[in-house]
């Protein structure tokens, strides 16, 4: 049942993803995508009653886990996987007396995420408690950055592609309200059969980002793309390591849908999410059941819902937490934020001691739109293929080493990479850092086929025989398989004269 | 007590000199603690590590530290690793803290040997010491022959045993330790005056240092914005040489400040001519005695007569410092105390039923009526529809009455003078008869304004009231202009030459080291 749900709105989505080219870029995304969803007409689901269709509505809320040595307000380290509560100082178990004190790191990862997603950054940010009682949360509240934020008002581009064709791509933009530093959470371990609850603090105090996108997004593909870019950005910057099986990236889905004209719907919440691919099948299943809900005459509850992979659904969840009220109150104990830029930086104060945003600026490394247009331009590949490149970790790499390597155009090289290469390491489940054939070892095959001493099917043949990993290198695959071409005049008429005479023979 | 100025220095110069050992200190000391544990002062005595640290306190001698084996008492609010931390409290009954506070490390680093934890009201919420789980602590003058000697003929139909005084609080604890000579100094915390009130009371000199220079780190929190570690001595000399060990820039506490107090001794302050004393007409509060009142007329004029520059000043704002704190402190201990669930340490429970009935009831089992009534207002006021009416709005009020004491520093005035305490010591029965909210917004409403606004402020102990009981004048000084505040009331404590107290306990271990201890101080 649940899937056939997804099946339907899956390509009611895509439909709406894809959506005709806009009147161009407008200032404010959000009434230009509803526009844009609306205007489609047909291409918006009608409901069953065939009335008015509908308009869905995501924004998403991003947890993600920032790559430090240690924790935002401790010197605990931060590790994954490590023995339960082996990570914790005397702050991160709240023991009386003790005070949190900032980590710079944290507060750097941030400055740089903020302005890769083209934000201000506020010069002076500040911390404030969020009261909830949780086994997981030793103090009996959270310290983050309610009133003030680090970072606000920015936007992320991203691409998708249309009805699944790489050939097709549109580049949507998403607002990002703001980014705030806050403290993660413990972890709880409920042993249902012996009626106890484990706590685990190794994750408590862990610095964590939370970037908040404004609902411009429209269907699962559409947030899977723009968390997508979003992950590539952060391991870009080395910001979070951003892995979502690891829970270093974790995504909040809020939905709503409403009819063109009307004010938006009341939304629900999805948590419960764990990869990128479940994203956008919690999001159009959410979409979907909201749908069937309102057209059988029931109504959506504020409510927050998990989404359940084995099943491809969202079910309420069973806490109150969203109705509490958590008695937001400034953290006395960490002092305003100060960041300074070139111009308002103290002449005598200690670079220590301050955070410089204009430095951090100028060192952004290049970012994945920056790198794909880069190699787009530098080598002439398709803009869908320099996607390919860069959504596998290290691809982009290996190609430019392997062109480095070979007098192969190219533009040739690419399809070497995409068919052969990729496809073998994702038949086997191999990252490209375990790919049993090197860039170098795929440039000395590429070289033999571009200087016309294999044929292109021998070298498929060697590329067999190279994946086998026995370290032979191509050359000495294709001597002892006998594939060179033959490049002779008198030994190709030979062979020739050969032939003939056998049939003459005959 | 002209002898006192002439042995100043004797315990310190003896125990540098070799004529007395840290370790014959500190068993005096723990003697005397057995001698006066009637009073009820100390939670914890911790004997053995107090006799290991004098020891390796004699090893380490050639260091010249600051406070060599000076035996010391810490309020049960700090944490001290290895002993239990108690707050007074059934939540932490048993917890042993695994850290040093920075300021017991500091202390221990400077030489100090630290004897014992000191009593408290539970978790500093109260102006008695008379709230804690442990019992009310009893001021050492209830013992004097100066206050029997005026009060029992009074009453003395009345049973001696219910005419004894609280020692104020919440540091009553260390003030009571300090006026009793079982220890040199202690430390105690000051949110609201919780070290100037008892200090008051019993006796002693009780040092508030501005918010911010002393580091936090290892208090239990009441209020963060507003506590800072209290410092109590017998003389104002020590609590410059406390001040001079404690302070310094913690990276362990981000609101800390780096600063140039100089751990130098305090000048013989000898002209105060070029000083402007600034006399606040609202510390003219309803229910100043009228003993105080005339008590603070005489240092006025003290000073008046002196050649200073003495002008009444006003900070009109004062008035509403009670009901903002009573805010501000609610909502802070609400948060603070939501760390107490019994889980990670700390009293438990052992309903099982669920979690959330588990932290109810180790919540209900583990805290006193007021500390849960504080709980309680505190939520209230920060609940989102009343942030603004009432959190919001206390922090405005808390600026003005900070702006106030600005503005009158600003016009040229050096320090503050004005009465610490309302009275002198309440019989404990009399003082029952009121519920702690009462007693707290009474007592504190003198102190407090100088927590609001971070300020340095000092108890200087100057007369015996008609019953024969301390009676202490308070001196607030400009943010971190400690030495100035330190000088002006070491002139003052001159002038005054409070009494020594007579206590038949201390005159029982009478001998010639305890008359080096007896006389005051160790700097």
């Amino acid at each position: 049942m649940a899937a056939r749900g997804c099946g339907g709105v899956w390509r009611r989505a895509r439909q709406c993803g894809a959506g005709r080219p806009g009147p161009g870029p407008a200032p404010f995304p959000r009434r230009q995508r509803a526009v844009a969803c609306n205007a489609r007409g047909g291409a918006v689901p009608a409901g069953k009653s065939g009335l008015a269709p509908w308009i869905p509505v995501v924004g998403l809320e991003i947890h993600a886990q920032i790559s430090s040595n240690s924790k935002l307000f401790s010197g605990s380290q931060v590790q994954f996987a490590a023995p339960p509560n082996s990570l914790v100082s005397f702050f991160d178990a709240s023991l009386p007396g003790t005070l949190p004190v900032l980590n710079r790191r944290c507060v750097e990862a941030a400055v740089m995420t903020g302005l890769a997603l083209n934000c201000s950054i506020n010069k002076k940010s500040l911390f404030d408690r969020k009261h909830y009682f949780y086994a997981d949360l030793p103090a009996g509240y959270q310290i983050t950055q309610q009133r003030v934020p680090i970072a606000v008002n920015g936007s992320l581009s991203y691409s998708l592609c249309i009805d699944n064709k790489m050939s097709q791509m549109v580049t949507k933009t998403v607002r990002i309200k703001q980014i705030q530093l806050e403290q993660d959470s413990g972890k709880s371990l409920h042993d249902d059969t012996r009626c106890q609850t484990l706590v685990d603090l190794n994750r408590a105090g862990v610095g964590l980002m939370e970037v908040v996108m404004e609902p411009d997004m429209c269907s699962g593909e559409e947030a899977a793309a723009a968390v997508r870019e979003l992950q590539l950005i952060l391991q870009t910057l080395g910001s979070s390591q951003a892995v979502m099986a690891e829970g270093q990236l974790r995504v909040d889905a809020n939905v709503s849908v409403h009819h063109p004209g009307e004010p938006y719907g009341v939304r629900t919440e999805v948590k419960n999410i764990n990869s990128i691919r479940f994203l956008a099948k919690a999001v159009d299943y959410e979409i979907q059941r909201q749908i069937e809900e309102l057209e059988n005459g029931g109504t959506i509850l504020n409510e927050t819902r998990a989404f359940d992979s084995k099943l491809g659904c969202t079910v309420p969840m069973r806490d109150k937490e969203g109705k509490q009220d958590y008695r937001f109150m400034p953290e006395p104990n960490l002092p305003p934020l100060i960041l300074y830029d070139a111009k308002s930086l103290p002449a005598n104060m200690n670079h220590q001691q301050v955070i410089n945003i204009d430095w951090i600026h100028e060192r952004l490394p290049d970012l994945p739109s920056v790198k794909r247009e880069k190699l787009v331009e530098q080598y002439g590949i398709l803009p869908e293929h320099s996607f390919t490149l860069l959504n596998e970790d290290g691809l982009a790499e290996f190609f430019e080493s392997v062109v480095n390597q070979t007098q192969m155009k190219p533009k040739k090289v690419i399809g070497w990479i995409l068919n052969d290469l990729l496809s073998y390491l994702k038949q086997h489940s191999l990252t490209v850092k375990e790919s049993p054939v090197s860039s170098f070892l795929l440039a000395d095959l590429l070289n033999l086929l571009e200087k016309k001493e294999i044929s292109s099917t021998a070298a498929k043949q060697v590329l067999v025989e190279l994946w086998k990993g026995e370290g032979k290198t191509p050359l000495e695959i294709v001597k002892e398989q006998k594939l060179e071409l033959l490049q002779d005049q008198k030994e190709l008429e030979q062979i020739c004269q050969a032939v003939i005479d056998g049939q003459e023979n005959e | 007590a002209a002898l006192k100025d002439g042995l100043r220095s004797q315990v310190s110069a003896a125990l540098k000199e070799g004529r007395v050992t840290p370790t014959e200190l500190c068993q005096r000391c723990l003697a005397l603690i057995k001698s006066t544990k009637f009073l009820n002062a100390y939670i914890t005595v911790a004997e053995e590590t107090a006799l290991k640290q004098a020891e390796e306190s004699e090893e380490r001698y050639k260091r010249g530290m600051l406070v060599y084996g000076i035996p010391i008492a810490v309020k049960d609010k700090k944490n001290a690793a290895g002993i239990e931390t108690t707050c007074a409290s059934n939540m932490l009954k048993g917890y042993i803290s695994p850290y040093n506070a920075t300021v017991v490390q500091k202390l221990l680093d400077h030489g100090a040997v630290l004897l014992g934890k000191t009593n408290l009201d539970e978790f500093a919420m109260g102006s008695g010491s008379t709230d804690g789980v442990f019992g009310p602590v009893r001021n050492p003058w209830s013992y004097s022959k100066q206050y029997k000697e005026k009060s029992v003929p009074k009453c003395h139909s009345e049973d001696e045993e219910s005419n004894w005084v609280i020692t104020g609080g919440s540091s009553g604890g260390s003030a009571a330790a300090v006026s009793s000579f079982t220890c040199f100094a202690a430390l105690g915390s000051d949110t609201g005056g919780s070290t100037r009130n008892p200090a008051a009371h019993c006796g002693v000199v009780g040092l508030k240092p501005t918010y911010g220079l002393i580091s936090r780190h290892g208090l239990i929190p009441l209020v963060n914005s507003m506590d800072v570690p209290g410092i109590l001595t017998r003389c104002v000399d020590d609590a410059a040489v406390l001040l001079g060990s404690l302070k310094k820039h913690d990276p362990k506490d981000s609101t800390t400040i780096q600063d140039d107090f100089k751990k130098k001794k305090l000048p013989n302050l000898t002209d105060v001519s070029k000083l402007s004393i600034g006399i606040p007409k609202e510390y003219h509060a309803p229910g100043l005695s009228s003993e105080i009142l005339a008590l603070w007329s005489k240092a006025a004029d003290l000073f008046r007569n002196a050649g200073a520059k003495v002008v009444e000043v006003s900070l009109p704002h004062t008035p509403y410092s009670i009901v903002c704190y009573h805010v501000l402190c609610t909502a802070e201990v609400a948060s603070n105390m939501a760390r107490f669930d019994g889980l990670e340490y700390g009293h438990r429970s052992d309903t099982k039923d669920s979690t959330e009935s588990m932290y109810a009831a180790t919540r209900r089992e583990g805290f006193n009526d007021v500390v849960r009534g504080r709980i309680l207002s505190g939520n209230y006021f920060l609940l989102k529809q009343n942030y603004e009416k009432y959190f919001v709005k206390a922090q405005k009020v808390r600026r003005l009455i900070a702006n106030d004491f600005v503005k009158v520093f600003r016009s040229g005035v050096d320090i503050l003078l004005t009465p610490t305490t309302l009275s002198d010591a309440a019989p404990y029965t009399e003082f029952i008869q009121e519920d702690n909210r009462t007693r707290s917004a009474q007592d504190d409403i003198l102190t407090q304004a100088a927590n609001m606004a971070g300020l340095p402020a000092i108890n200087v102990p100057t007369a015996l009231s008609e019953r024969g009981l301390p009676v202490g004048l308070q001196f607030i000084g400009r943010s971190f202009q400690e030495k100035q505040l330190l000088t002006v009331a070491k002139w003052f404590e001159k002038q005054v030459q409070f009494p020594v107290i007579q206590l038949e306990e201390v005159k029982r271990h009478d001998n010639a080291v305890f008359q080096h201890q007896k006389s005051a101080s160790f700097s």
